[in-house]
């Protein structure tokens, strides 16, 4: 092997050119005649919109269009859509509102898409929005989630009761059986807070519109490029698909947040037909926090029944999960089929039964957000099955091992057959990496100090690399989940991967080159990874959901092996033998039982010149394509446990200790790995502790800046402990299972069961700020956390 | 950001002619609050008087019972001037407490202090030191200078040259951060000079900077953590926000006062 495959901790190969500053992120692009856009918003939560005028900014200096709504549905552009069909209890499809990309008659929360001007600069654009008069008639607004059901307020006409359906899963005749036979009920009332994500770079778009060819490019910052072409051309209807180029090129994080077609994209590509010139839009910090689509959010009462020996027999769930004032493009499908799927946990649990009210709000849309679904399923179980413990005097420990799934595959009530697994190893090593045989000693020593010392578990599991196309059809999806890649191979040997993958962080121009690295026996260094364009990538899906590694790089796995089915033959003429006899290994294709051989770049070089075979006989070149459906959604688990120091005086809470050992299947690259376990866990941490969406009464969002906003900073973090336990995964070829959001869905159950196991008592909620741990420990009792 | 004029004059002479020509200038020192609010259009003078050529305003130096701080002293050259350190060590830990290294190397005391910010650390020092403010008019003691929320008894294009620490015997600032901001969610500093005993509460209280003569008091007895035990304002007097309720602040006044007394007597 060449050093640089699978296993190897190989340095990034993009490092290079992002830590000397020369990535090439969206803004940095300056397209001929380029224009600058800026959108009017609304300061409202919940308004109707009287009129509009536009003359005033029309006449400013440089300002080259002001549009609006009305200049949208008079060039019958469509909506911004939902592409996944929730349908309720009852039957009756999810009632999903209009959502246009400019305003048309309502706006419905603060931020929301009201005008655009284009002008010459930024600054002229900017100055000109300023004039544009917008009457509205102020509506009340709804902005909590527990009670938008039962609110006057009517967010959109279609859903009267603010409900955009009324889901369920599960067995729920079986379930309030094992209720009614439990010895042991444990109940709990969760809210999981709202969060903003905060990539580094902001989103942005460039739309080009070429009158000669009357083609489109959108330039911008997308995890999946296709599929924002897709919907822009298919739903939205901007351009036929053949007209429409998207390129996303470097992109600075994403979380989920870069993955949804919004109103600013959509209308940069529409406005520069309009304006006969290239649109640019960068949105803002504030405007980031405004009109990114929120993550979490929701209200849970959720209970756990046990028998006498501590065994659980069943679990149900009463979600309200809050969307925001539209469906963003994938937001029915989070806290329906993203969640309530993975409420059986690791645990063997006979019956479950989830009920999920989705709930229309006057606040920013929600969506995918890290982990999407399943941290709040997560924080569900964890929370549940910690309690139980401490309800029945138990090691939470051993009551978690009591409770573990031990045999594979296992079909849970709930949609998911987990495939493979070893939980109890992953708690094992976690025990001892944490020391907790030493905790108690710890504990002492910090009541010494006048500390409270606490520590908790979260044995977490996600299903990623998603995911089969007929499964997500049968639920509702739009799309299928496929991959696909293509393996070029240049007369020189040289490699260029193209995949529907799309990096935004993830580190695949090196994971995706040591693949080929070690299956073609070719140096990382010759091998190109091209992802994030439309024109030179056939279709892909796009990276989310943790399936880059599982889904993606199975794609492009199957097109390495059709390279070397190819090659075999390639190499059979050259080296006149049967095909039969061609033997291919460390980089070289053999003739069996001989010393004939030849390297893998002789051979590209040979399929390309085509002179020892007729191109009648084989197609001269060295290219294979692939796509891959998955078999199966692969299911990460692990133990995390955080071990925490509260000080009772001010409520602060130190994270002492953190270990996370998680099981991810087959390893590419354990630096590239360990570094996501990292973020991710830092973004755990950050829900848990510090980060929280808070919209007033009135619909203003109170934390729209990093004054209000508290994210995690280095000096919130430990240094994490970080290991792993391995059960390759069955159903991908590599045995990859995925690792981006582990962190984000392990970490936030284990510091909340850590601080609550400090503080002796479950009521704290989450963030647990210094303010609400303070309260907890003095009055038992934390306020929450809006005025 | 709307357009504006930009002046960068030499001498305060020059500074103070351009502030009385132009009436909606405003004057910037290390811009860090100034420019994000006028980045956010929430702010658009019509010219900026920039401090930042003049020499005269820079600088740190001890004279006779004070330290005296040049307005245009970044709260990195306080946090890091050997004469703060040996004189006032809770005045160069103060400045080493304020917001990143950016802001440190960029905001300035003067600027700080002008702005009076409900939750800036140095209104606390000044107060909590008895320092003195002296502008190209005059000299202004700390408790007449802070007039209010945002407000001081600066007079329109009157600028701050100068801030005259006393030294005292003893002095400490404890700070609880606010996490999201950094700014003191409550920020006491404690000194001790002579029978002047101090305390001042910067970040919690409604109206700004405040002494908090109750502990004065306290600690005019015996000037030591024990004297504070179980004391806290009253929560009627306290900011409420997301981040911490009335009742959380005044805690934490009495948390900050106590360990900042722990830490000037060495405790």
């Amino acid at each position: 092997m060449t050093g640089t495959g699978i296993g190897a901790p190989v340095r990034r190969k993009e490092d290079q050119r992002f830590i000397t500053g020369k990535g090439r992120y969206t803004d940095d692009l300056t397209r001929p005649g380029q224009a600058h856009a800026y959108f009017v918003r609304s300061p409202h939560a919940h308004a109707e919109i009287v009129k509009i005028d536009k003359a005033a900014a029309e006449a400013m200096p440089g300002v080259l269009a002001v549009l609006t709504g009305d200049d949208l549905a008079a060039d019958n552009i469509g909506g911004l859509i939902c592409g996944w069909m929730i349908h309720s209890k009852d039957g009756s499809p999810m009632k999903a509102g209009a959502h246009p990309a400019l305003a048309q008659g309502k706006v419905r929360y603060v931020g929301d898409h009201v005008a655009v001007v284009v002008a010459e600069t930024l600054a002229q654009a900017r100055d000109a929005a300023e004039a544009v008069e917008v009457d509205y008639k102020l509506l009340p607004a709804i902005a909590d989630t527990a009670t938008a059901r039962s609110s006057k307020v009517v967010v959109h006409d279609v859903a009267p009761d603010n409900t955009v359906y009324e889901w369920h899963l599960g067995d729920k005749d079986a379930t309030e059986a094992a209720f009614k036979k439990a010895k042991h009920v444990t109940t709990l009332d969760i809210t999981n807070n709202r969060l903003i994500p905060n990539p580094i770079e902001t989103r942005a778009a460039i739309g080009e519109y070429d009158m000669g060819t009357d083609n489109y490019t959108l330039y911008t910052t997308s995890q999946n490029p296709h599929v924002a072409r897709l919907v822009l051309s298919a739903f939205i209807g901007i351009a036929p698909e053949n007209k429409l180029r998207v390129i996303a090129p470097d992109v600075g994080g994403g979380f989920g947040s870069k993955i949804f077609i919004y109103a600013e994209e959509t209308v940069c590509v529409w406005a520069s037909k309009k304006v006969g010139r290239p649109v640019k839009w960068t949105s803002d910090r504030t405007e980031a926090f405004l009109s990114d689509a929120h993550g979490r959010d929701h209200v849970t009462r959720a209970q756990l029944a046990l028998d006498d020996n501590g065994k659980i027999l069943a679990l149900r769930a009463h979600t309200i999960a809050n969307l925001g004032a539209y469906l963003s493009t994938f937001s029915s499908s989070v806290p329906t089929y993203l969640y309530a799927p993975l409420l059986s946990g690791q645990y063997d649990i006979p019956a479950i039964y989830a009920e999920v009210d989705g709930v229309y709000t006057n606040t920013a849309p929600v969506d995918a957000y890290r982990g999407a679904g399943r941290p709040e399923a997560t924080f569900v179980v964890e929370r549940l099955v910690e309690v139980a413990a401490r309800e029945l005097g138990m090691d939470p420990a051993k009551f978690r091992k009591k409770n573990y799934i031990k045999r594979f595959p296992h079909q849970t009530p709930v949609i998911m057959n987990y495939d493979v697994g070893d939980y109890g190893a992953s708690l094992e090593k976690a025990l001892e990496m944490a020391d907790y045989k030493g905790f108690n000693k710890r504990k002492r020593e910090s009541a010494k100090k006048g500390k409270l010392r606490g520590i908790g578990f979260s044995s977490y599991i996600e299903a990623c690399g998603i995911a089969p196309s007929q499964a997500v059809g049968s639920l509702g999806a739009g799309v299928g989940l496929w991959e696909s890649a293509e393996v070029r191979v240049n007369p020189t040997g040289s490699v260029e991967v193209l995949t529907g993958s799309h990096s935004h962080g993830q580190g695949h121009e090196t994971t995706f080159a040591q693949l080929v690295s070690e299956r073609l026996g070719v140096d990382i260094n010759n091998v190109n990874i091209v992802h994030g364009d439309t024109d030179k990538v056939q279709f892909g899906m796009g990276t989310y959901g943790s399936r880059s590694g599982a889904v993606g790089m199975s794609a492009i796995t199957r097109a390495i092996d059709k390279v070397i089915e190819k090659g075999k033959k390639v190499a059979a003429y050259a080296m006149e033998a049967s095909d039969k006899d061609i033997e291919f290994a460390d980089g070289k294709f053999s003739v069996a039982g001989t010393d004939k051989s030849m390297a893998f770049g002789e051979i590209a070089l040979q399929a390309y010149i085509a002179h020892k075979f007729s191109g009648q006989d084989l197609e001269p070149g060295l290219k294979e394509g692939a796509f891959y459906d998955p078999t199966n959604f692969t299911f990460p688990a692990g133990v995390h446990i955080c071990e925490v120091e509260i000080d009772p005086d001010t409520g602060v809470t130190t994270i002492e200790r953190f270990t996370a050992v998680d099981d991810f299947g087959v390893v590419i690259n354990p630096m590239i790995v360990e570094g996501q376990v990292h973020g991710g866990i830092a973004q755990g941490v950050g829900q848990a502790l510090l980060e929280n969406a808070v919209y007033d009464e009135s619909g203003q969002l109170v934390t729209a800046s990093y004054m209000d906003y508290a994210m995690p900073r280095a000096d919130d973090l430990p240094s994490f402990d970080v290991g792993m336990t391995v059960t390759p995964c069955p159903s991908n070829p590599l045995g990859i299972k995925g690792c981006g959001e582990a962190g984000a869905i392990a970490a936030p159950p284990a510091v909340i069961n850590a601080i609550t196991n400090a503080v002796g008592h479950e009521d704290v909620p989450m963030p647990a700020t210094p303010r609400a741990v303070w309260h907890a420990i003095h009055k038992g009792k934390a306020p929450m956390a809006a005025e | 950001m709307h357009a504006f004029e930009y002046h960068r004059p030499s001498n305060v002479r020059q500074a103070a002619a351009l502030l009385q020509k132009n009436e909606d200038a405003k004057i910037v020192a290390g811009g860090h609050t100034l420019l994000p609010t006028m980045k956010q259009r929430l702010a658009a003078p019509s010219a900026l008087v920039d401090l930042g050529a003049m020499g005269e305003l820079r600088g740190i130096e001890k004279k006779g019972r004070a330290v005296v701080i040049g307005a245009m002293s970044t709260h990195a050259d306080v946090a890091t001037s050997d004469v703060v350190a040996e004189a006032i060590p809770g005045l160069a830990k103060l400045a080493e407490l304020i917001g990143d290294p950016a802001v440190r190397h960029r905001g300035t005391i003067g600027g700080s202090i002008a702005n009076n910010d409900p939750a800036a650390d140095y209104p606390a020092a000044c107060i909590g030191l008895g320092a003195t403010i002296i502008t190209n008019k005059r000299k202004i003691v700390a408790e007449e200078f802070f007039t209010g929320m945002f407000d001081t008894a600066l007079d329109e294009g009157e600028i701050i040259t100068k801030v005259s620490f006393p030294i005292p015997a003893k002095a400490a600032y404890a700070k609880f951060r606010n996490p999201a901001s950094r700014y003191a969610l409550a920020g006491v500093f404690v000194s001790k000079r002579g029978s002047d005993i101090r305390v001042a509460v910067t970040g919690a209280g409604s109206d700004g900077v405040f002494r908090w003569s109750e502990a004065e008091e306290a600690l005019a007895k015996r000037f030591a953590p024990k004297s504070l035990d179980g004391m806290s304002p009253p929560a009627s007097g306290m900011n409420t926000d997301i981040h911490a309720d009335a009742e959380y602040r005044a805690h934490l006044v009495g948390v900050m006062a106590r360990r900042a007394v722990a830490a000037a007597t060495g405790r």
